[in-house]
């Protein structure tokens, strides 16, 4: 049961995936684009976690980790550069 | 594993997958940047905490023990998804992304813009001419 489960939440999440790479691309205006990338980041780390499930392993959560860490980092730099022109002041 | 277990797993794993799938149609389907900025910083931060904690669970009867990796990711993740969401909507702003007609108070938004410089130069002033070059 828990392998099928396991391909259901895969196929919705690449859907999920998929419907935010179209907002992406058609995004009107660039902060479209960065909320986009920010949650494209999210369900990747959700994916990577599934994927550790299915192969019965614990070690794809540094992986999951380091992917939030520099999903986060990588959108508040784009927003303090689209807001300040700057990144570090 | 008992047929519980997996059950309990497969519940939150499903609910999670629909949640973040649900985030990701509103960011497809809502009309305006600001009701798009809704759907998934609040959908997919709840969906993602359904596989966390049923990825604990799993991990919990495969090693027999609680590790703390997956309690780091949710409290990262609890933690950075509004500070992202707070930044997108002033980036959004003060770039003067449309709003849909109908919403309320819309004369505000202009107030709320120019109050920064103000703020700035009261702190400090060399970073008053990069906010009036940022009215523009």
């Amino acid at each position: 049961m828990l392998e099928m489960t396991v391909m259901i939440v895969g196929v919705m999440l690449c859907i999920a995936l998929v419907l935010n790479l179209w907002r992406l691309i058609i995004g009107p205006d660039i902060v479209d684009r960065i909320l986009a990338l920010d949650t494209m980041y999210i369900n990747s780390i959700a994916l990577i976690l599934l994927y550790g499930i299915y192969n019965q392993t614990p070690l794809y959560f540094e992986a999951a980790l380091l992917i939030a860490m520099l999903g986060f980092v990588s959108s508040v730099a784009f927003g303090k550069y689209l807001l300040r022109g700057d990144i570090i002041e | 594993m008992s047929f519980y277990t997996e059950l309990l797993i497969s519940i939150l794993l499903l609910s999670g997958g629909g949640f973040v799938l649900v985030g990701s149609i509103g960011l497809l389907r809502l009309q305006d940047f600001y009701s798009r900025l809704h759907a998934p910083t609040k959908a997919s931060t709840l969906g993602l905490g359904g596989i966390l904690i049923g990825s604990m669970v799993y991990m919990y009867h495969l090693q027999g023990y609680v590790s703390i990796n997956e309690l780091l990711i949710t409290l990262f993740l609890v933690i950075t998804a509004p500070v992202t969401a707070h930044i997108l909507a002033k980036v959004a702003m003060h770039h003067r992304v449309k709003l849909i007609e109908r919403t309320s108070n819309q004369d505000l938004v202009e107030t709320a813009r120019k109050q920064l410089p103000a703020k700035v130069s009261n702190s400090s002033q060399e970073s008053n001419p990069k906010g009036s070059n940022q009215e523009m």
